[in-house]
């Protein structure tokens, strides 16, 4: 890096970097449509059938009453003065009105139906799947992308799933209906004024996807101003701080300034889009009556037509625009589903890297004896975490994990809960290779406390039963008064059934961190692991925990990793790790006798509280 | 109309853009309804009476008229638009202003949420009526009057006949969007709670996978997936209820016509062109009217939105500048003189009559029990808040003597919870002082002992933090926090709880760095920790707001006070430790 000063003119405009999803579309691709429409098949014989049969009824209607009212009513009942024909028009008129109001009422009922169980169905196995996937899956990913997917791009599919399919085949029949009708009536005038349908749909795909396209760069602007936004509140105080309200004034000038043009693009091109459909409308309506009234001089009996006929094709070509232009729209919204589910699918695909096997057996209540042979381990194929790492645990003992960051320590823990399998060897626990348990098995014999508990929202007695959700009030109660947690929560307002949130305020770290050992003893495992469990807890609430502590680990197999030397001194075996293998192990006094690493360690604490 | 007068000064400089759209809008809907009396005039005068030489010009007054249409539709639409779109540019930009000027009393009252929406959907929903609502609320009043004249032109009791169905259907309308909005709202609630199901579940998903809770939290999912499918399908019931009844009533009228009109032209007393224009005129009064609920509701909404966004432009600055506040360079001489504060009047005061003096290259130690009033003390100095009694001097002088750039510019601040911003670690290290070299930079980073890890990430000190900081650990965190604090080279460095997530090793030596660099500084360190504070020329004990007991680590242990008991906790360990080692 050089010297030269960072600040130039435009470097408020640059200050933040927030990246946005910018592929909406994807182009067509039937085997996701086939793989889409088999969320649709559970209904196939239910709601569906209803829903066309209902949509066929008022399509029949709608294109009937055109010409009834054009050929029959005006040529035939008006003119040739009939009064009768024309009561018993208007009489059978009003019952198919009756009619399409009834198959209305069913159509708006069952598509709804159909495409809220659908999205319901597609979601629950989304997030059902996600549920399943291991550790490796989310660490690559952040809480919010997951959640975009099972948000968004499952709701985006809402609309193509409710009135999509259904309004696709209305379309497709009014359209092809409204065309032969046309041809019945007039052969040569119905290939006159076709010709703008054509034109019409060029229109409202063409020009459409052009105008959501803007509209999609729109998106994205406001998307970075709202990211801006929600980041400039959160960190109000360290703007504050540090006095930076004017430049990132600046900046949000920058980011407004980019929404308002983006805007400005797509508002000029939405607002071409209405003129012209009506142009091309009045292009057809301008044919019928130049063209229309020359075969109206001609008269029937000469080739040409009569005047009812003129006034079903005024009304007809009235008709044209609604279908082109809503298959234009199922067209734009086919392309954006194919971004979305392509989205979904690849979670979907996505399988499990700890797989239970087809013949898993269930554990049966465990001993504690936990052992690993020869495990190598990596996160990323050129990254090892765990070299050759083999050790013995006995029933009942209490271990702890020694080491710098990135030791090794955590992945221990992580492979005796088989969060993931080991790149080489095997971990046994009481002689059983967790590759061949069940994974509800092993872990419901497993409690991890880690540094950050996750607080959900719910009452506190929510959130300890957690850990058991078949535990009594009375159970949940009697685990947080064994941990020293029933102090504070009686002290809550509402007690064991007041609100928290993960956000809220209303805990403190050492409380989160009781309520976290309840839950863990209410779960009664039979082996705990501690990781880094107390770190960012004031001195006061520590000693409260050290007890709690105590309570927990009495009979079971317990992991402790710490920074914290007073919380690793009493443990049965030390373990000290270093780049991924096992340095020294023994209990502290032998450590300490054998002047090694752990010697250092020790001493260098205590040397670093008294030098300063 | 109060809420679109207080904010008359965003939108009245452009009124001119509104004041064009609606004068095109008088050509477009007069146009609309041309296209029926032209159908009108084929039918009766042209094919009727055979005058067949008059289609020519038909045909080109009707192209023309259209052509006009077209570009008045435009120029409506888009003028319309632009209105709407740069009100609210300098809208949001006022907004974000004030939210900058809001002092921290604002903020810890309001959620982020809240302000959010505000920002978003509020303003959003005012562009929206600025933009479309009014226009479109003129453009319906416009169209049913033209269209109903004609109608009234071509046949008094026709027109009267089709019309007998209208009332009904104004009742369903404003029945259907009375039940319908409430139904919405529900949805959005049900979304908002899927919403936060989702969020916890994977932001918790290590507890969820280590309690081996799965299948607990899909069933509780589906619980709220199914909630909202049910609230969707409550909403659609409404659609199937009203929808269809909507277009009945205007088939009802339609089949009026038909009959009414029908026999008229049997009788004579119509021509067969009049009938077939009012079949189109008719629909240009019942389509609009469908709308009508749409539009008033809107005109609600937007008032309502337009109160809260006053609500933020109106919000109390409680931190103002003095016009006679000054701007020197500042030495961090920092006095309390009986300072007391409290947050919220009739509260217990978080601070009680709290004095000290903090010369130039002294350290002061913070320390007491979560509301005690550490933090409380160092928000006073930058002035974040003002206390109800006592002075609070800097260099002698009050702070709000002080501009608060100034003030804020010498205050180097790490608080408890480092918040990063989303852009490169460079940046977030220079986020302080933008004239700040990458040497001072890298120097800075290697103090808070932030260097190492940052040269080991892929891209260095361009590495991209993420929302939140995403990627790095606590530690790493409040490391560059630190870094950023030591940038702006203050004259005053404010360490509140900083390094509660770094190992003690580390601590150990960003405490021996930040020594040096502090040396004829101001220092405050708020800890938990002995450790980290028992190097501090005067501690300060606190307990409920008050200084309990202060001196030097070695008289507060003779104290045998609270700060004795702390220390016993923390190294009793520590000590019987040592004799084992020895």
């Amino acid at each position: 890096m050089s010297g030269k000063k960072i600040k130039e003119e435009s470097r408020h405009l640059k200050r933040f970097h927030y990246t946005v999803d910018t592929v909406i579309d994807k182009p067509f691709n039937w085997k996701q449509i086939w793989r889409l429409m088999q969320y649709v098949k559970p209904y196939a014989k239910t709601y569906l059938p209803g829903a066309i049969t209902a949509m066929l009824i008022s399509t029949i209607i709608r294109l009937t009453v055109p010409i009834l009212v054009g050929k029959v009513a005006i040529d035939m009942a008006i003119r040739d003065e009939n009064p009768a024909l024309l009561t018993y028009l208007v009489f059978i008129i009003g019952i198919l009105y009756v009619f399409n109001y009834a198959a209305n009422v069913f159509r708006i009922k069952w598509v709804n139906h159909l495409g809220q169980n659908v999205i319901y169905d597609l979601r629950q196995h989304l997030f059902s799947h996600v549920q399943r996937l291991s550790h490796r899956f989310f660490d690559s990913r952040s809480a919010g992308s997951i959640l975009v997917r099972i948000l968004n791009d499952v709701n985006s599919l809402q609309e193509l799933f409710t009135n999509g399919i259904i309004s696709l085949l209305m379309d497709m029949v009014t359209l092809v209906g409204i065309i032969i009708i046309l041809f019945v009536l007039s052969p040569p005038l119905a290939l006159a004024v076709v010709i703008v349908i054509p034109l019409m749909f060029y229109i409202s795909t063409k020009l459409r996807k052009n105008i959501r396209r803007s509209w999609q760069e729109v998106r994205m602007h406001q998307s970075r101003l709202n990211s801006h936004l929600n980041e400039s509140l959160q960190g109000m105080r360290i703007t504050q701080s540090f006095s930076q309200e004017e430049e990132n004034a600046e900046f949000f000038s920058g980011v407004n300034k980019g929404y308002f043009n983006s805007f400005r693009i797509a508002a000029k091109k939405s607002a071409m889009f209405r003129p012209l459909v009506e142009l091309s409308d009045a292009i057809g309506t301008v044919i019928l009556i130049a063209y229309g009234s020359y075969l109206l001089l001609l008269g029937p009996e000469n080739g040409g037509i009569a005047i009812g006929t003129f006034v079903s094709f005024a009304f007809f070509l009235g008709m044209f625009w609604e279908p082109i232009s809503r298959l234009g729209q199922m067209y734009n919204q086919l392309l954006m589903a194919m971004a979305s589910s392509e989205r979904i699918f690849e979670f979907l695909d996505e399988k499990p890297n700890v797989k239970e096997k087809d013949n898993a057996y269930s554990l049966e209540q465990i001993e504690g004896n936990i052992a690993f042979e020869n495990v190598e381990f990596s996160y990323q194929s050129d990254r090892i975490a765990l070299k050759d790492i083999s050790l013995d645990i006995e029933a009942g003992q209490t271990i702890a994990l020694v080491g710098h960051t990135g030791s090794g320590k955590s992945t221990i823990a992580n492979l005796i809960s088989r969060f993931y399998d080991p790149t080489k060897g095997n971990v046994l626990i009481d002689g059983h290779n967790l590759r061949d348990v069940s994974l509800d098995s092993l872990r419901s014999q497993i409690s991890v406390v880690l540094q950050d508990t996750f607080i959900f929202s719910g009452t506190i007695m929510e959130n300890i039963r957690f850990g058991r959700p078949n535990a009594t009030d009375q159970e949940v109660m009697e685990a947080a008064k064994v941990v020293g947690a029933d102090d504070f929560i009686s002290r809550l307002n509402n007690g064991y059934d007041t609100e928290v949130e993960e956000r809220g305020n209303i805990l403190s770290a050492g409380e989160r961190q009781l309520l976290s050992f309840t839950r863990a003893l209410l779960a009664n495992p039979r082996i705990i692991i501690l990781d880094e469990a107390t770190a960012s807890i004031d001195t006061e609430s520590e000693v409260r925990i050290q007890n709690a502590l105590r309570e927990l680990l009495k009979g079971r197999t317990s992991i402790i990793i710490a920074h914290r030397l007073s919380t690793i001194r009493d443990a049965d075996v030390i373990f000290v790790l270093e780049n991924g293998s096992i340095l020294e192990q023994g209990n502290h006094e032998a450590l300490l006798e054998k002047e090694g690493k752990y010697y250092h360690l020790v001493k260098s604490q205590f040397h670093m509280l008294d030098a300063i | 109309m109060g809420t679109f007068q207080k904010l008359k000064e965003f939108y009245w400089p452009f009124r001119s853009y509104f004041f064009w759209s609606i004068f095109l809008l008088l050509f477009m809907t007069a146009i609309t309804v041309v296209y029926p009396v032209i159908l009108q005039i084929t039918i009766d005068e042209v094919v009727i009476q055979n005058r067949y030489n008059l289609i020519p010009y038909i045909a080109a007054i009707f192209l023309g008229l259209m052509v006009i249409k077209g570009l008045t539709t435009f120029g409506f639409q888009y003028l319309g638009d632009y209105f709407g779109m740069t009100s609210v540019y300098h809208l949001r930009k006022a907004l974000y202003n004030k939210l900058q000027r809001l002092s921290f009393k604002y903020y810890d009252n309001a959620k982020t949420g809240d302000i959010m929406s505000r920002l978003t959907s509020d303003v959003e929903g005012f562009r929206f009526f600025l933009s479309a609502g009014f226009a479109e609320l003129i453009r319906i009043v416009l169209l049913i009057t033209v269209s109903l004249t004609v109608m009234f032109y071509y046949s008094v009791s026709l027109a009267l006949v089709t019309m007998t169905a209208i009332p009904f259907l104004i009742v369903v309308v404003f029945q259907f969007d009375k039940r319908v909005h409430p139904s919405f709202r529900k949805i959005r609630k049900s979304m908002g709670i899927l919403n936060t199901r989702i969020q916890e579940n994977v932001s918790g998903i290590n507890t969820v996978k280590s309690l081996s809770r799965e299948d607990f939290e899909i069933d509780r999912f589906s619980t709220s997936n199914h909630d909202y499918k049910k609230r969707y399908l409550d909403t659609s019931m409404i659609w199937s209820k009203y929808f269809p009844l909507m277009e009945l009533i205007g088939n009802i009228c339609v089949v009026a016509l038909l009959s009414y009109g029908g026999y008229m032209v049997i009788q004579g007393s119509l021509q067969v062109g009049e009938l077939v224009a009012f079949f189109s005129l008719v629909w240009y009064i019942l389509g609009p009217l469908m709308n009508l609920g749409f539009i008033i509701n809107q005109f609600s909404q937007a008032k309502a939105s337009g109160e809260r966004l006053i609500e933020i432009l109106d919000a109390n600055e409680d931190i103002k500048e003095k016009e006679t506040a000054i701007e020197v360079p500042i030495n961090g001489h920092v006095t309390f003189n009986q300072v007391t504060l409290t947050y919220i009047k009739d509260d217990d005061s978080a601070l009680k009559n709290v004095s000290f003096d903090a010369p130039p290259g002294k350290t002061i130690g913070l320390i007491g029990s979560t509301g005690s009033g550490k933090t409380s003390i160092t928000q006073l100095i930058t002035r974040f808040y003002e206390p109800e009694k006592g002075e609070v001097l800097i260099d002698s002088r009050p702070v709000w003597n002080y501009k608060l750039k100034t003030l804020r510019k010498h205050i180097g601040f790490v608080l408890q919870e480092p918040f990063l911003f989303s852009t490169t670690i460079k940046e977030n290290i220079a986020y302080g002082n933008l004239d700040v070299t990458d040497e001072q930079i890298v120097s800075a980073a290697k103090r808070a002992e932030a260097h190492d890890f940052i040269m080991a990430m892929p891209k260095a000190y361009d590495t991209m933090l993420g929302e939140r900081g995403m990627g790095l650990s606590g530690g790493q965190k409040q490391r560059i926090a630190i870094a950023r604090a030591i940038c702006i080279n203050p004259s005053i460095l404010v360490l509140d709880d900083a390094t509660s997530a770094v190992d003690m090793e580390t601590e150990f030596k960003i405490q021996k760095a930040l020594k040096e660099v502090m040396r004829d500084r101001t220092s405050f360190i708020i800890a938990h920790r002995i450790s980290s504070l028992k190097h501090a020329d005067e501690i300060l004990v606190l307990e409920d707001g008050e200084v309990v007991e202060r001196g030097t680590h070695q008289t507060l242990l003779n104290n045998n006070g609270s700060y004795r008991r702390i220390y016993d906790i923390q190294y009793r360990d520590q000590e019987e430790m040592v004799q084992t080692s020895n």
